[in-house]
């Protein structure tokens, strides 16, 4: 349910939704996940008015608030696919661009574990599967050698393939980035904006449960909806989504010195598989599982699951079996019925369709929205840049960098765990992105993602957060329930 | 910027006041006290409806106000308190790396006490299934949004748990305009002693025992939690979820430190004196094992308060360990180890051990094989058990806790 303007509640009616714009916009796009915001960064930075509609109360309400967190080179990436092109494109500009934007690299290098010999024997295949990737670095280690680069790993080792240059970065932050910069050009970011319905005579008109807006053109980066947002556009069902659950555990910041490196297992046809890697805050984590369900927002984790997760995590690295849990979380990610990104172009219509990037957008984000403006160039008009792109620096939350604590001045230390100041909550909050949920603010700020979970600091945030999240931690104090 | 301190006290709660009030009473001359908080008292701040200080004020105190009169004892000593202080990690000479408004620092004391309490394990750590709306926290939460910010999380959570901080939580509810629709435990019994575990019924609030919760439901808010009780699945629909108890010692600083946490206990390993086995770091309180009281953390900081000022005549320690080992199902032996060479009036004159879970039987303390001490009873989980630790302890090569249950 969305207010309106004028205090009443939009109704459901196209009459009554009120018009969000004054003017139209060049782009508007569905889906404020990480592949949306870099669509919005490269158009708003090609000089596009740009509109980014987002159904839920902040960006990466969808599938992109959960994933590994790695930074591909596509090695294992189908051959001579768009997705693999797309990886690489998207890796090479997040690496020319991460400085500038103070976005983390933790420089880890992945190793392909083959637990078995029946897996050993895949690992040349996908040796040569990476080089004709385009991928340079691979090598083949025995069992020993590879313990040699990491030796926290379990004796059982039987061989490994070496992949450098796959690295971790914050999932979380990048995006933010993305949309800051795009925010920072003009882009406007639409929240609780639900696309309805939308129709093309000669220009978009797209109604949202917020309102409407007009618009040159679309691009549909809806994730989780994608199939629905181009039924919604009145376009053929291309595509179906089905999502496919992902659940993780992450553990304390103890384990960190035990996983200096990805952890990869031998991938099969269905998924990557169950990955060991060190996160840039510090911590550990372990997941995905890759289950098929219906349900396109709830995923939800399982005991049982979290407790093989664990089993899964110490029997790859036997140390981690005495380290603490975290945290656990689940996502999903929007899997499609083939294993190819789904991309449709309909140029009579204006329209531009990235679905089904079900697993590697966090790498592909950046390709994604390369491809797509090159794509949009086929559409016919042009923007005009704007002379110089206005810096923009998000808060760095790795800890391989410096962090807001080790300032002078900071304040206030309001979660202990993860170390986060009452500057930098401040900060997130009256920024030109702000968390709209809880979520949104840990994500912005890692506040309550440490080991105590907000113990210590959930009532702090309660009250620092007091009407400025969709839903509020604390409730009402007065009056009855 | 490097400043030196005879005693660098972590954590000013109880322990952590007591042992630097103890030091400076024995003429150590410059004791800091390292807090994150802006106040001392650590968790008894929040802890609105536990009584503090009959034991060390001789008067009853409610919680902020208890850790008021810790401050204005520390000031009265002599001791330098520095608030608003975090601990980020620990040397191995006893240096700590400080970060506070003046930003990171390196503090080096002659000694180190590290007094960091505990806190009660969150959903995450408990692997609790189901969605992950807003709406779930611990007691330490809920009463902190109470104490400190007059908020409420919930009116009608389901309470996990029934140790005796369970108790607190329902009252912390009642007095602030919640009412809790369960009490859930997995145990066939209460864990807090009668007639504490009578109190939920008395005031209307179902407790039902051998329960255990198995999903919680919910989309942005907490609706419901789904519950296995006599082998049935039932769902009861609240808006919250208070986890209690359970707590876990505070000890991530010794977990990435190379000294590490002892894996029955999950605080850091001690002899008999709280020294931990790098001779500069001492610990105490719940930091060693949870969780006991204010009361007995302040007696335990206060004993180790006054070895340490013994210990600061010496060279740091050396000397062999002899590891405490122990049958299941006890769940941990504090202090962990003994050390060879440790003084003669030792901090510790009991072993305090608790056991996993409700067993019967004989438990006994042997020394180099020899039965020193035995005794045959039921034993129950959270509940502190202890036993003299015999005067020639030290010298023994082997000292081990066996347990033979009932069958």
């Amino acid at each position: 349910m969305s207010i309106g303007s004028d205090g009443t509640h939009t109704g459901k009616g196209m009459e009554a939704r009120e018009r969000l714009l004054e003017q139209p916009c060049d782009i508007a796009i569905i889906g404020a996940g990480v592949v949306g915001c870099a669509v919005a960064r490269k158009f708003a930075l090609a000089g596009a008015k740009v509109v980014i509609l987002e159904r839920g109360p902040d960006i990466l309400s969808g599938a992109s608030k959960a994933n590994s967190a790695i930074l591909h080179t596509g090695f294992d990436a189908p051959a001579s696919s768009l997705e693999t092109e797309l990886i690489r494109g998207g890796r090479q500009e997040y690496l020319e661009i991460r400085e500038s934007l103070n976005l983390p690299l933790l420089t880890t290098d992945a190793l392909v574990c083959a637990w078995t010999n029946l897996e050993a024997e895949k690992l040349e295949s996908i040796q040569a599967q990476g080089r004709g990737n385009g991928v340079a670095g691979l090598r083949l280690l025995g069992g020993s050698e590879a313990r040699q680069t990491m030796p926290s790993l379990s004796d059982r080792l039987v061989a490994a393939l070496e992949v450098e240059g796959e690295h971790v970065i914050d999932p979380w932050s990048a995006p933010l980035a993305y949309l800051t910069q795009a925010v920072a050009l003009g882009a406007k970011f639409l929240r609780n904006a639900e696309l309805l319905k939308g129709s093309f005579d000669d220009r978009w008109r797209l109604e949202t449960s917020s309102g409407r807006i007009e618009a040159r053109a679309v691009i549909n980066a809806a994730g989780l909806y994608g199939d629905i947002v181009d039924q919604c556009l009145g376009f053929n069902a291309e595509f179906q989504i089905k999502p496919r659950k992902g659940q993780f555990v992450v553990l304390d910041k103890a384990g960190f010195r035990h996983v200096p490196r990805i952890v990869l297992p031998v991938p099969s046809e269905m998924t990557k598989g169950i990955v060991v890697c060190p996160t840039v805050f510090g911590n550990v984590l372990i997941g995905p599982t890759a289950e098929e369900q219906e349900d396109r927002s709830r995923a939800t984790v399982e005991t049982e699951t979290l407790k093989a997760l664990l089993k899964r995590g110490a029997e790859a690295v036997p140390a981690l079996a005495n380290i603490p849990v975290t945290a656990v979380y689940a996502g999903l990610r929007p899997a499609s019925e083939s294993k190819a990104y789904r991309i449709f172009v309909r140029p009579d219509q204006r329209a531009i369709t990235l679905g089904g990037i079900r697993s590697t957008g966090l790498s592909s984000a950046l390709g994604l929205a390369q491809f797509a403006l090159k794509l949009h160039a086929g559409f016919g008009g042009s923007f005009t840049a704007p002379p110089a792109a206005p810096s923009v620096r998000v808060p760095n939350l790795a800890e391989n960098r410096e962090r807001d604590w080790q300032r002078p001045d900071h304040g206030e230390m309001v979660c202990h765990c993860e170390l986060v100041t009452k500057r930098e909550i401040e900060a997130a909050l009256r920024s030109s992105v702000p968390p709209g949920d809880f979520g949104g603010l840990k994500r912005r700020t890692r506040a309550g993602m440490g080991r105590c979970q907000g113990f210590y600091c959930n009532a702090r945030l309660a009250e620092m957060t007091k009407g400025k999240l969709a839903t509020p931690l604390a409730i009402e104090t007065e009056g009855e329930a | 910027m490097s400043s030196t301190a005879d005693v660098i006290v972590v954590g000013g709660g109880p322990a952590g006041v007591a042992a630097a009030l103890e030091m400076r009473r024995r003429g150590v001359e410059k004791v800091v006290i390292l807090d994150r908080d802006p106040h001392l008292g650590g968790a008894t701040r929040h802890c609105s409806h536990s009584p503090f200080g009959m034991f060390e004020f001789g008067r009853v105190y409610f919680g902020a106000a208890y850790g008021l009169r810790l401050e204005q004892e520390a000031a009265k000593a002599g001791v330098d308190v520095r608030t608003g202080h975090s601990v980020v990690k620990l040397g191995d000479d006893g240096s700590v790396v400080v970060t506070s408004h003046r930003g990171l620092e390196t503090l080096t004391g002659r000694r180190v006490m590290m007094t960091t309490g505990a806190h009660e394990t969150p959903r995450s750590a408990r692997l609790i299934a189901g969605d992950r709306p807003v709406g779930v926290v611990t007691t330490g939460t809920l009463q902190s949004y109470v104490a400190f910010h007059g908020l409420m999380p919930f009116r009608r959570p389901v309470i996990v748990g029934s140790e005796f901080v369970s108790l607190s939580a329902v009252l912390t509810c009642l007095l602030h305009g919640a009412r809790p629709v369960a009490m859930i435990e997995t145990q066939p019994y209460a864990l807090a002693r009668a007639p504490l575990t009578w109190f939920p019924r008395l005031v209307g609030i179902a407790f039902h025992r051998e329960a255990e919760i198995i999903a919680i439901l919910g989309r942005s808010r907490v609706e419901a939690v789904s519950i296995r009780r006599n082998g049935q699945v039932e769902t009861l629909t609240c808006d919250g979820v208070l986890l209690t108890g359970r707590f876990t010692p505070e000890s991530s600083l010794f977990l990435q430190s190379p000294m590490g946490v002892d894996p029955g206990s999950a605080g850091p390993a001690v002899d008999q004196d709280g020294r931990s086995a790098n001779p500069f770091y001492f610990a105490g309180g719940n930091v060693l094992r949870a969780v006991e009281t204010g009361g007995w953390a302040f007696r335990e900081g206060r004993a180790i308060g006054a070895t340490l000022a013994h210990d600061l005549a010496r060279e740091p320690a050396s000397g062999d360990l002899v590891r405490v080992s122990f049958d299941d199902p006890i769940k941990l032996v504090v202090p962990n180890f003994l050390r060879r060479s440790a003084l003669p009036s030792a901090a510790f004159r009991h072993f305090q051990l608790r056991f996993l879970r409700r067993a019967r039987g004989r438990l006994h303390l042997e020394m180099d094989g020899r039965d020193t001490w035995h005794r045959q009873g039921q034993w129950l989980p959270e509940r502190r058990i202890l036993v003299a630790i015999p005067s020639g302890a030290p010298q023994a090569q082997q000292i081990h806790f066996s347990f033979r249950e009932d069958v």
